[in-house]
Formats: C-alpha cells, structure tokens, sequence
C-alpha cells in the first residue's frame, strides 16, 4: 500500500506532536509516525511525565516526615508499589490518551509504527499490525528523539542494571541500589527509589553534582540530597559491574574510594542520553549527521535535505522537551512559507528533585567560561517569609546582570517551586527585562516569587528584607 | 490547501523585480524544478524554477508587473495526493474561512503588509551576513546555496535587547536587529525603533549612499511641480534598470570626484588594417570593429598603469589593485543602458575579443543577460561613435576608477611635415576619479592609448 501525504513527522514526542498539530491547525495534511500506541514520546512515556508522578509522590512522604517536627505524626508509610506504579501508568495514560484524541480532532493521520527513509520523498512504514506501508511526502520531519547512553564496558545483560525506563517502570524498590550518574536523571529517580524506602547510592565522576550548573545553587540542594541518600561519592568512577548471587558487585576506583567493592541489588545508569540518528535509513537521504550524532540544521530547522527538516534532542543539546516543541513550530512555520528562526534569548533548565534547581538564560558558570563580564546579585531564602511558612529556608534565587545596562542575561533558583518560578526569569530574559524593571515589578506577597523582586532589590542595596551593609 | 508561490530572494540589494512573463496558468500541472518565471532585476534576466509538483490554483500578478520580493505570484496545490484529496483540502479550506481565528489571522498578515508598505519592504541589503541567510532560501537558479554547518542549539553570543515579538517583525521585513539602535527606554529595541530603522535604510538606498564605501549622505531635495499646468502629461513606471542606472549613476556622480580628459587619435592606418583583417575576424564570429581593437589595447594600457585598474576604500582607507583585466562595455538596448563585461581581455587576442564582443551584444539585447555578466569589471569603455557627436564626459561606472568615453571619427585636416594632410580622426574622452588618479597620469594614460592606436605594432611590443 503506497500513500501521500503534504506532511510526514517522524516521532511522536514533544517536538513531532507539537508540530504536526500546529501543521493541521494551519491546514496542512499530516501523517505522524511513532512506535507507541499515542504520541508522547520518551517525555510522556518514559520520561518527563512518569518521573513526575513518581516525584510528586517521594515529595508526599517526605513532607509527612518532616511534619512530626511541626507537630504532626502521620507513623511510617506503608507503601504498595503495585498501586503506585498504576497510578504513574494512570498518568502516562490519560496524558497520551489525550494526545491521541487531539490527533484525531486535528485529523493528524497517526500511524503506530517504525518509519525507515526509501529516499528523500518517501518512507516505508513497518506498521504495528505487521503490514507495511509506504508514505511519500512532500516535506518530513524528523523527530526521533534520544535514547538513554551506554557506558563502554559496563552494559551487562542483567535485570538487575537499569537505566531510566528501566527505573521509571517501577517493578520494585530495591533495598540498595546505586545511581551511576549525578546528573538530573540519577538525581530525581534516586530521590524517587530513596522516598520509597531504598538505600541509594550515587556515584559521580566528576567532582560535583549537576555538572553545568552553577555551584552555589547546587550546594543548595546537594545539602538535602546527601540527607537523603545513604552515601554520594564524587570523583569516582566505576570500573566494573559483575553479577553476584546477592546482586551487582561493583568495582569503584577514584581518590576517595574507601571501600572500592561493594554489593547492590540493583543499578540505574543514568550518565546522559544519545541521539537517535541511524537505524531507519537516514543514509538514503540528505541529511547530514555530524561526528557527534546529531543532525546537521540551520537555525530553520533545515537539514541538507531540502524535503527533511529535524528538531529535538536529534539536532543537539539540550536534550529538552520544550526545545524541541519549540523548534518544531519553527520547523512548520518554515514550511508553511513565513520567515522563522529557531532564535531563543534562552532555555530554561529545570531539575525536578527537593529542593527544585532551575536556570535560564546565562549561568554564572558559562559567563566565566566565555569570559563574559557579568554581576551576580543573589537573594537566599532564609530572608523569604513564605519559605519560612513552609519551613524551607533552603533555597537561593540569583541574577546574572550586564554591568551598565543593567539587563537580566540569565536567573537561577534553587528552592521549593523553582521550576515553575523560572517562567518568570524565562520571560525578563525574552523580553530583555533590566534589574530597575523586576524592582519596580509589584509581586504578590507573601509568595517565594518575590525572591526574583529582592534580588533585584539587593542589587541596588536595598532589599526591605535583608540588611547587608553598604560597600564602599 | 493551495500554497502561494512569493517572488525568491534573488541575491544581495535586490528589494523588487519585473515580472516579465508568468509561465504557467491556471489550472496547469508543474513539475518539481520546472521553470514558472521570468523576472528581471536590476539589468539581470533570470529564470525561477518552482520547487514542488503541483496544479496551479491561481496567478494573483500580471506580466509586466513589479513585485517586491515575497509577494504572492500566484497560489498551487501541491501534488500530495489524488484529485479527490485535493478537493477536499480546498473545501476544508472554504469552511475554515469562517472562523474568526482565521480571519484574525487574516487581519494581521494585512495589516502586516500595511507595515511592509509603510516602511518600504527593505531588503537585507543591512548585513551581509543575513544575506547569505536568506539567499540560501529558495532560488536554486540563482546559484546562491550554501552547505550548513553551525548547529543551532548553541546559544548565540549576542542576543539583541528586544522581545520575541519584535525579534521576529525584524526577521519578517528583513532587517538585522542587531543593527537597530534602541531609542531609549533603557536601552530596550522597540517595535518602533525597527520601523525607524527600516525606514532611514529605505531613504539612505534610495538617496544611493547605502551598500558601498564613500557614503553619499543625503542631498537636498526639490518636490516636482505639478505639470499638469503646463499642459498634457503621460506617467509611466520606471523599469527596473531605467530605476538601478538612475540609482547606480547618481551614485558614482555624488561620491566621484570627476575630471575629464580629451585627447583625438589618429586611426588612419588602424582603419586600413582594420578593413584589411576584417574578413578574418567575421570567419571566427565576430566583427572587427574599433572597440574591439579599443579593449585590447586598454588592457594593455592597464598593466603599464595600475592606478586605472584599482577601486578605493576610504572607509578603510585602502586602495584595491586588480590583478584580471576585465573590460565592461556600454551596450545600448531598447530597455536602457547595460555594461556587460568582456573578461580577461589581456589574455585574449583582437579576433577573440571581436566575438565575445558579438556574443554579449546579443545576449544583452536578447536579455539573456546575468548579473555575473555585468560585474568585476576593471574600467569601462563607451562607444558613441556609431551615432554622432564630438566630445562627451562620461560618467565613471563606480567602483572602477575610469571609462574611455569615444565619439564619431572624422576626417581632418593635419599638419604633418610641413603640409596638411587628411587623416581619420578619433575623439577620446577619458573620465577618471581625482581621489586616485592624478591629472598628469591622465594625460600619459590616454597619450598611450593614443600611440597605440596610431601604432599598433606598439601593442606586440609593450602590451
């Protein structure tokens, strides 16, 4: 069976969805292909989503614990992870149900299945009834996403080592289990496993958490990280996974290896992800891929394929969903003839553990490293009333301002509800907001949002809720 | 759901086009690649090539009509599927534009265009850089393609203090929003600000000082008055190329200091050898006539004086030496004035010369002509001789440096050893550009070119 369509979207996650919705809403005829029964990608399937119903939940126990300090005694939890994983699955559920509906309405034609290129005009499908189908097209999308690395040496086949699906399947909580990775996977899922009851261990080689962002905010949150996990190495590599009848023996090698093997009952690897750019015929095409894996673009989502345009964690870092749906609307756009660059002033980062860290725009870090001059103003938490309120004075929200013109290049928080606050520091940013007009921005008090106000105000030397001497 | 098909970017400074002859109509079914336009832009033909299959639904502009670049030519349905999914889709279409999303949409794309018109559509003529950005877009025929590199996920390093919103109308109208300066507001660009910027580019194009060294700042203005008083009057559009010599010439008046120089030379014998070889000339495709001679012999003239092949820089405060020794020609055409270029004249004999003469005659009076053709010329040459006249002060054809400007020889009376004898004589007028060429080297310069042509044998020996 052979098809046309005007458009053809490989993948159906974030960025693949939101674009072949946006197609058929300007009128464009879309055919989008994924793997899955609904779009949603890795994001909804495995990613984003499930991890933040697993989330939502360590945090549940968490507070409960921590109510006994304030005069509340709930007693120990007992948790059933059969019901927690249906409720996670109920989630993933309803979300890319709802996808599913959305598609139909907008008349997407969805085909479950693995499309391989036959050339620069056509794919041929192998659908998940087990025909084929072949799809010419007039412009394609590709969007397939990235899929969990692998650490040379260390993939053993054993059902004991996990990576993030593996993990967000939730089929137990192992009594010890090392997190291979301190990145913000590794970080939120060993959170997770450490809630519900496990011994988590992570292991990190470099010599800090969350490698890329910046310190100060980092320390934030490593203090009640490390509280919650039973021990953090840095520094240390591991050199060997062996299965043992007790579990994964584990061979760690670095300066402050005290005891270099040791026996857990379950691994997760979370050491980054990779591009998905071979295996469906990309060489029968134009597109070129560069010496890291990723899909060469143009900064209109063009490939060197004049019918194939790529967005998402295929065209490179970071790795986010809201990036690619981003560039899958320019990549649309494009093709729908107006004149659109994938040109944002920022992408918000956020890590979804307790205490949220969340970036946009300039870190500290990067300034230092590109040798841009910057100032720094921070305001930390312990002055905030409403952080106060909620007994969670662990938090810092912090500017990074152009000297003279005063604008916002970049905002970092690390405190309760950070994630979403950063909307605010994403917006200042586009909008090329100055230090003058988030002082002058009434907030609402008492809210941890005017921790973004009273850092400006401590730029100027004024803020109403903390005191600090004048330099001179 | 038709497409509509907009007039490509066709390359650098190039805000509009004629359209000569629209190749398809309605109802016709065209092939990926097949040729749909015939445009001209400034003095160049070209060919637009459309880039899908498809039926054409309707075409939106005249023949002869002049469109801004992205303007609507006409809209197709591109060939995604059978014919009954293509009446669908356009039924889709219909009820969808009762919508009020669509018409809102609608609204803003005109009232969009009401801004475009306002401000002038301005190319991109701001920043080369952007050029190559855009030229990379749609027209293959242009040649202009460039392979991608950058990956774009890595930030830019400069990111201009504006919103998205205002980001994106700079994108769409063309400008860099890099090159737009804030007008206050704590330094933050204003949607009004690249509509201000927009608008002082238009008036520096059209004043000539934009895209090239030297500036011409702007000029006081005259409204013209109403002619009508006088007596009848007919107005008509001025073509492309009549608007790019008015633009191109006022130009190089306002930034070239000119001066010219007369000189006659004495082509009594040239005329003779000329006639003699002329036969010869014709059996390889061309004709020999004087101007033929004339571009072998400045070619020459060139490698002895350097000055005359250069360009000056004086925002860079460079001079530029050419090391090609390319000869543009003025070509009279019934659409106005063009100056193709006969290159590397220096390494071409008379004969090959007189027949590339021939071939870009015709290709400029068939406008067959490209842009390439009339550019990276080294000094311009321009016959009037045909016609009539003695002397004239051409105008130099910026960014060269000179143009020998030759009128109708004549028989006259010359004083030679003691009696006057008639000898065929040819009136020279050589402009050139006081900033770099001084009058004395003016003088040697067209005191070579003379003895060469009285001399020919003067060019085996020197040339």
């Amino acid at each position: 069976m052979s098809t046309k369509t005007e458009l053809l979207v490989i993948g159906g996650g974030p960025g693949g969805y939101a674009a072949a919705f946006l197609a058929a809403d300007l009128g464009m005829q879309v055919t989008l292909v994924d793997m899955e029964k609904h779009p949603g990608g890795v994001c909804l399937w495995r990613g984003c989503i499930p991890s933040k119903a697993l989330l939502h939940i360590a945090k549940l126990i968490k507070e409960a614990e921590e109510a006994e300090k304030i005069g509340i005694k709930f007693g120990k939890p007992e948790i059933d992870v059969n019901k927690i994983r249906e409720f996670k699955n109920g989630v993933v559920g309803k979300l890319t149900g709802g996808l599913g509906q959305l598609a139909k309405q907008r008349k997407v034609n969805f085909i479950q299945g693995k499309a391989t290129f036959v050339n620069s005009t056509s794919v041929s499908i192998a659908k998940s009834d087990g025909t084929t189908e072949t799809v010419e097209y007039n412009k394609a999308i590709l969007a397939t996403g990235s899929v969990p690395s692998k650490v040379p040496g260390l993939s053993i086949d054993s059902e004991r080592v996990m990576d993030s699906t593996g993990a967000l399947e939730m089929n137990d909580v192992p009594e010890k289990l090392l997190v291979v990775g301190g990145g913000y996977i590794g970080l939120e899922l060993g959170s997770v496993y450490a809630a519900l009851g496990s011994k988590v261990t992570v292991v990190e080689m470099t010599s800090g958490l969350l490698p890329g962002a910046d310190r100060d905010l980092v320390a934030v949150l490593a203090k009640r990280v490390t509280s919650l996990m039973s021990a953090i190495y840095l520094d240390t590599k591991v050199v060997e996974l062996k299965e043992v009848k007790e579990g994964i023996k584990v061979k760690f090698e670095g300066p402050k290896v005290t005891d270099p093997e040791q026996i857990f009952d379950k691994v997760l690897i979370s050491v980054g992800r990779r591009p998905v750019t071979t295996g469906f015929g990309i060489e029968n095409t134009k597109v070129k891929v560069n010496e890291r894996g990723f899909v060469v673009v143009d900064k209109q989502m063009k490939t060197d394929d004049p019918a194939i345009f790529a967005i998402g964690d295929i065209v490179g870092n970071p790795m986010l969903a809201h990036k690619a749906s981003a560039e899958g609307k320019v990549a649309v756009e494009v093709i729908h003839g107006e004149k659109s660059f994938f040109e944002p002033a920022q992408i918000p980062a956020v890590v979804f553990t307790d205490p949220e860290l969340a970036w946009a725009g300039l870190t500290e870090l990067e300034a230092k490293e590109k040798g841009i001059e910057v100032q720094i103003a921070k305001f930390p938490w312990g002055a905030s009333g409403r952080a106060t309120t909620l007994d969670r004075n662990d938090g810092l929200t912090k500017l990074i301002i152009e000297p003279g013109t005063e604008r916002i290049l970049g905002v970092g928080m690390v405190g309760v509800g950070a994630g979403d606050m950063i909307a605010e520091g994403a917006l200042a940013i586009e909008m090329a907001a100055n230090v003058k007009d988030l002082s002058l921005t009434i907030h609402p008090h008492p809210t941890l949002s005017e921790t973004m106000m009273a850092a400006a105000e401590v730029f100027y030397g004024h803020a109403t809720d903390m005191y600090r001497p004048k330099r001179k | 759901m038709a497409i509509e098909f907009k007039l490509p970017m066709l390359g650098e400074n190039i805000k509009s086009a004629d359209i000569l002859k629209i190749l398809v109509s309605e109802g016709d079914k065209v092939e990926k690649d097949q040729i749909v336009l015939e445009l001209e832009t400034d003095k160049a033909t070209m060919e637009v090539p459309i880039e899908e299959a498809g039926t054409i639904t309707k075409v939106l502009l005249k023949e002869g009509a002049k469109a801004d670049i992205g303007a609507a030519v006409f809209t197709y349905e591109p060939a995604s599927g059978d014919e009954k999914s293509d009446a669908e889709d356009s039924k889709k279409g219909q009820s969808k534009k009762e919508t009020p999303k669509e018409e809102e949409s609608k609204k803003e794309t005109i009232k969009k265009e009401e801004d475009k018109k306002e401000e002038l559509s301005v190319s991109s003529a701001t920043n080369p850089k952007e050029d190559k950005g855009s030229a990379k877009e749609p027209d293959k025929s242009v040649n202009l393609i460039t392979p991608l590199s950058a990956n774009v996920t890595e930030m830019p390093d400069k990111i201009a203090p504006a919103s998205p919103s205002v980001r994106r109308f700079a994108r769409e109208i063309g400008i860099d929003i890099h090159s737009v300066r804030a007008s206050g507001n704590n330094g933050r660009i204003t949607i009004e600000d690249v509509k201000a910027y927009a608008k002082s580019m238009n008036e520096l194009i059209s004043s000539g000082g934009a895209g090239a060294s030297g500036g011409g700042g702007s000029f006081y203005k005259e409204t013209l008055p109403d002619f009508t008083k006088w007596g009848d009057i007919e107005k008509q559009p001025m073509s492309n190329i009549r608007r790019k010599t008015a633009e191109h010439l006022s130009y190089a008046w306002q930034t070239i200091p000119h001066v010219t120089q007369f000189e006659k030379a004495d082509i009594t014998e040239l005329e003779k050898i000329r006639k003699q070889f002329g036969k010869k000339t014709e059996e390889a495709g061309g004709k020999l006539t004087v101007t033929a001679i004339l571009i072998k012999v400045i070619a020459s003239a060139l490698k002895v004086f350097p000055q005359f092949n250069s360009s000056i820089d004086m925002e860079k405060n460079e001079i530029i030496y050419k090391k090609y020794f390319n000869i543009g020609i003025a070509v009279d055409t019934e659409r106005g004035l063009l100056v193709p270029v006969v290159r590397d004249a220096d390494k071409k004999n008379v004969i090959q010369i007189a027949a590339d003469l021939a071939e870009i005659s015709k290709k400029a009076r068939n406008r067959k002509l490209s842009l390439e053709d009339m550019q990276g010329g080294s000094i311009s040459v321009s016959n009037l001789g045909g016609i009539a006249g003695t002397y004239f002060t051409p105008i130099v054809n910026a960014p060269e440096v000179a143009i020998l400007g030759v009128s109708r020889s004549a028989m006259e009376p010359v004083y030679i050893d003691g009696k006057f004898e008639p000898r065929l004589m040819m009136p020279l007028s050589l402009s050139y550009d006081h900033r770099i060429i001084d009058g004395a080297d003016a003088a040697r310069f067209i005191k070579w070119v003379v003895s060469a042509l009285e001399q020919p044998f003067l060019l085996t020996l020197e040339g």
